[in-house]
């Protein structure tokens, strides 16, 4: 399924930074875990991911070192901040004010109108 | 660990090429390639477990990657830093080079350091013993660019042969000027006027010393061309850089004097006696550590200098010579006259010498090298004009050793001169290759060395020390 860039782009962050409050990561086992969390729907451009996590290094939310990894290579680890963990939650309030609004709005819809597609609905009504 | 040959499948040259790709992007670093490759290779290792072959692997993670061009775009939107070459003094080791490099550095500045409080003491004791500026104008090239070509011998690893010729040369030369009983003036007078003779060797000396250290910072390997050539883009940075150190210098002094000034306190003793004998062999010495560290991290900048004040150089000798021609005769035929054109050849010369430096001798003549004919044989017309009217009355008024120096350096930058036009001409026509002129210009160089060699050490007797 393909998903807006917007969207994409405005929930990296909460999800970058929720998988890190879990436990430390690095760059492939975050993009594996989002793709997990989405049941596969939600793909990333995985190079895209790493302008992320430098971004969030430099804004103080999260902090990277290196170590090596099992086989041997050298693996670039991260871990969330303090200062992350409160910008998480304040991401996770916003997010769950849009996703009651969206919600009710869902509910609207298919109390609504007899099972139509929303956004064909909404069209009609405009 | 992958460098093992019989490790380098064909995964190995795929992944290896694709990091060549994105080294290439200069918002990448390769701490972030390095970062990606891990991706790449656990994305790969994913897939191969699913079933893929490496070939299938490889193409599918790298797809997944995104498009180069648009990853590299957000890694310069991140860090717009990197889009400006910055110079990583002392590196902190990061994953691909490890820590060794930045310990190198860090002893590096070290040795440089010690080797710049050196010269400050070596200076600081020359100034409590001699009391004339004259001696110290002769003596302090010799107490600080040992210091500097110490540091090109640790750093080169000079030959103990080489080290012991060359010192001895400068050691020679310093005892010959030292041990000439030059004219100094009248010791009671507390501006003493000195002999022309012993300012000469004062100002050609230091020339005979910075080729000697040419033949330090070459290795040792001062006949190849490319080395010469290396040592002539050295000096250039290391003008530049100078300047810079030197204006930023005054720019503190300046303010903690007139700070100081205020509350009363005199801060002049202390510049003069402290502040100026360890600033100024420190500035050389720093100067020359940052342009080695820079030199292939940030574009040179005297070549751009060059380029840009060459047709401006061009217009002011035009110029010269229209005003040298409808003019009427030169009203005082001198040798500051001589001086002048001497400074006008010299700066024609760095123009050239710079351009050169930067040019891809393989790159087909352009309107540029024709501008650098014209400067060339505009500078050679005003040079000539101005020579033939001082012949013509040198004679009347006898040879000074000033005089014979100045007109001594015109003739040998003339013949420079002339013949790097002739080949650049023949360049320009297509009829010979760059590199002729290249080589001239370096092959060159020794000349100016013999010649201050002349000055410093033959005029004084011949000119009886006057």
């Amino acid at each position: 399924m393909h998903i807006d860039k917007d969207l994409v782009a405005a929930s990296a962050t909460p999800l970058v930074l929720g998988i890190l409050a879990d436990g430390e990561s690095y760059g492939y086992a975050i993009g594996k875990r989002v793709a997990e969390l989405s049941g596969g729907r939600m793909q990333w451009t995985d190079g895209m991911l790493y302008p992320l996590l430098h971004r969030l290094e430099r804004q103080g939310l999260i902090e990277a070192s290196w170590g090596t990894a099992d086989n041997g290579r050298r693996r670039k680890h991260y871990t969330i901040t303090q200062d992350g963990r409160d910008a998480l939650a304040e991401r996770q309030e916003q997010w769950s004010v849009v996703a009651d609004a969206l919600k009710q709005v869902w509910q609207d819809l298919s109390d609504g109108s007899a099972g139509l597609p929303a956004p064909r609905t909404a069209q009609g009504w405009a | 660990m992958m460098n093992d040959d019989a490790l380098r499948t064909g995964l190995e040259a795929q992944i290896d090429q694709w990091r060549g790709f994105v080294r290439r992007r200069r918002a990448i670093t390769s701490a972030d390639a390095a970062e990606m490759e891990d991706h790449l290779r656990e994305q790969v290792a994913d897939l191969n477990d699913g079933g893929l072959d490496d070939d299938e692997a490889f193409l599918v993670a790298v797809k997944r990657m995104g498009n180069l061009d648009e990853v590299s775009h957000e890694f310069a939107r991140e860090h717009s830093d990197r889009l400006w070459k910055q110079l990583v003094l002392v590196p902190q080791g990061t994953p691909d080079d490890g820590a060794p490099g930045g310990i190198g550095r860090f002893r590096d500045l070290g040795v440089l350091l010690s080797l710049a409080i050196g010269a400050g003491i070596a200076l600081k004791i020359l100034l409590m013993s001699a009391t004339d500026e004259t001696t110290l104008l002769l003596n302090g090239p010799f107490l600080v660019l040992p210091f500097l070509a110490a540091y090109f011998a640790w750093k080169r690893a000079l030959p103990l042969r080489a080290t012991a010729v060359l010192l001895s040369a400068a050691a020679i030369l310093a005892l010959i000027v030292n041990l000439y009983p030059f004219d100094l003036g009248d010791p009671t007078d507390p501006y003493p006027q000195p002999g022309m003779t012993v300012l000469l060797a004062a100002l050609h000396a230091p020339v005979v010393l910075w080729l000697l250290l040419g033949v330090v910072y070459a290795g040792g390997h001062w006949r190849s061309d490319a080395r010469r050539m290396d040592y002539v883009r050295f000096t250039g940075e290391l003008l530049v850089y100078l300047a810079l150190i030197q204006l930023g210098g005054m720019v503190l002094t300046g303010l903690t004097f007139g700070v100081l000034s205020l509350v009363g306190i005199d801060f002049d003793p202390f510049v003069q006696d402290w502040l100026l004998p360890f600033a100024l062999p420190g500035a050389l010495l720093v100067a020359a550590w940052l342009v080695e560290a820079k030199k292939s991290v940030v574009e040179n900048i005297a070549p751009v200098l060059a380029r840009v004040f060459t047709p401006l150089a061009a217009l002011m000798l035009l110029a010269m010579l229209v005003a040298l021609l409808a003019g009427g005769p030169l009203e005082s035929v001198d040798r500051e006259l001589l001086i002048l054109m001497d400074a006008v050849l010299l700066v024609v010369l760095f123009l050239l010498l710079y351009s050169i430096s930067a040019r891809d001798p393989l790159a087909p003549p352009g309107i540029f090298d024709q501008l650098q004919l014209l400067l060339v044989g505009a500078a050679l017309a005003v040079d000539a004009v101005a020579l033939t009217a001082m012949l013509v009355r040198i004679a009347e008024f006898g040879f000074t050793a000033n005089k014979v120096a100045a007109l001594g350096l015109n003739l040998i930058l003339l013949v420079h001169l002339a013949w790097a036009g002739r080949l650049t001409f023949g360049f320009v026509r297509g009829s010979r290759t760059f590199v002729a002129t290249e080589r001239w210009q370096t092959g060159y160089l020794p000349v100016y060395g013999a010649w201050a060699l002349v000055v410093a050490v033959a005029f004084p007797p011949l000119f009886a020390f006057a």
